[in-house]
């Protein structure tokens, strides 16, 4: 499956799951900030994905938990360096170059991008 | 009072589905505010109904050891209204269960014919990934829900 193909199904997913206009789905877009995402939505998001694609996303491998509340990961509102790295470790389908400049937590969620699932899915399905 | 919305089951298999009806019945209070002179049965009850069909069903998967609530609605459309004298049936099916959550996906009937879809997402709150505290009982699942379901549990007829 090519990356187009991809981005075509994620796309139907999230309009589903969200009830957007196919337009509002493009890859820089962000699920909470532009896409309106809640926390649910990110389950739910999940589920579709395991069945449009056929594939298995185990708890906190799309979207990483127990990091922001991990005192180790986080000081003063920002992640620390390790913080950063297990970031990087289990999140090596979002592009934190911009995050990494200045890690507010509370930027975290604009990692979650269309793009980002879309890196995810694309890695999962070559295996 | 309590929040029912189903009269009873009529069908239930552990961890698949579950039936139930609901008989809609002009000596409710709610029909003489919704509408005076032309009485429906309101979409948002028949939610509810279906939420309580396909939460009993995610409930019983878990042997009722687990808070399910209501999370979100991806689903709803009606295709013709409901009226007093009428009986509603609920089909729900679980479509994906998870220590965390669990989907639904349901069909209703009006009198045996199609009426519409509704299919929900439900929380095992206390597995929420915010890591949030809820009250230790289980304030969801009262001995009435139970009692519903309890003759396909012991073998019975419903």
């Amino acid at each position: 499956m090519t990356e187009t193909e991809v981005f075509a199904k994620v796309k139907e997913t999230l309009v589903e799951a969200l009830g957007l206009d196919d337009e509002e789905v493009t890859p820089e877009a962000t699920l909470t900030g532009d896409l309106g995402a809640e926390s649910i939505d990110f389950l739910d998001i999940v589920f579709r994905l395991e069945k449009a694609f056929n594939i298995k996303i185990p708890r906190g491998e799309l979207f990483p938990d127990n990091i922001v509340n991990n005192p180790e990961f986080v000081q003063d509102g920002k992640l620390t360096e390790t913080g950063l790295v297990e970031l990087t470790n289990r999140m090596p389908h979002a592009d934190l170059k911009e995050f990494e400049q200045d890690p507010d937590i509370n930027k975290l969620a604009e990692l979650f991008k269309v793009q980002t699932i879309v890196n995810y899915v694309s890695n999962k399905i070559s295996g | 009072m309590r929040w029912i919305w189903i009269d009873r089951f009529v069908e239930f298999t552990p961890g698949r589905r579950a039936v139930a009806v609901k008989n809609v019945s002009l000596a409710e209070d709610h029909l003489h505010d919704h509408w005076g002179p032309f009485p429906i049965m309101p979409c948002s009850l028949m939610i509810e109904g279906m939420a309580q069909t396909a939460g009993v069903l995610v409930g019983q998967a878990r042997d009722f050891k687990e808070k399910v609530i209501l999370a979100k609605v991806s689903l709803a459309e009606f295709n013709d209204i409901v009226v007093p004298g009428d009986q509603i049936t609920y089909r729900a099916e679980i479509d994906n269960i998870t220590p965390e959550a669990a989907v639904t996906t349901g069909t209703m009937l009006r009198n045996g014919k199609p009426l519409g879809h509704v299919n929900l997402i439900f929380s095992h709150i206390d597995q929420n990934l915010a890591g949030a505290k809820f009250p230790k009982d289980n304030f969801v699942f009262t001995s009435q829900f139970e009692r519903l379901v309890a003759p396909f549990l012991e073998g019975g007829d419903g």
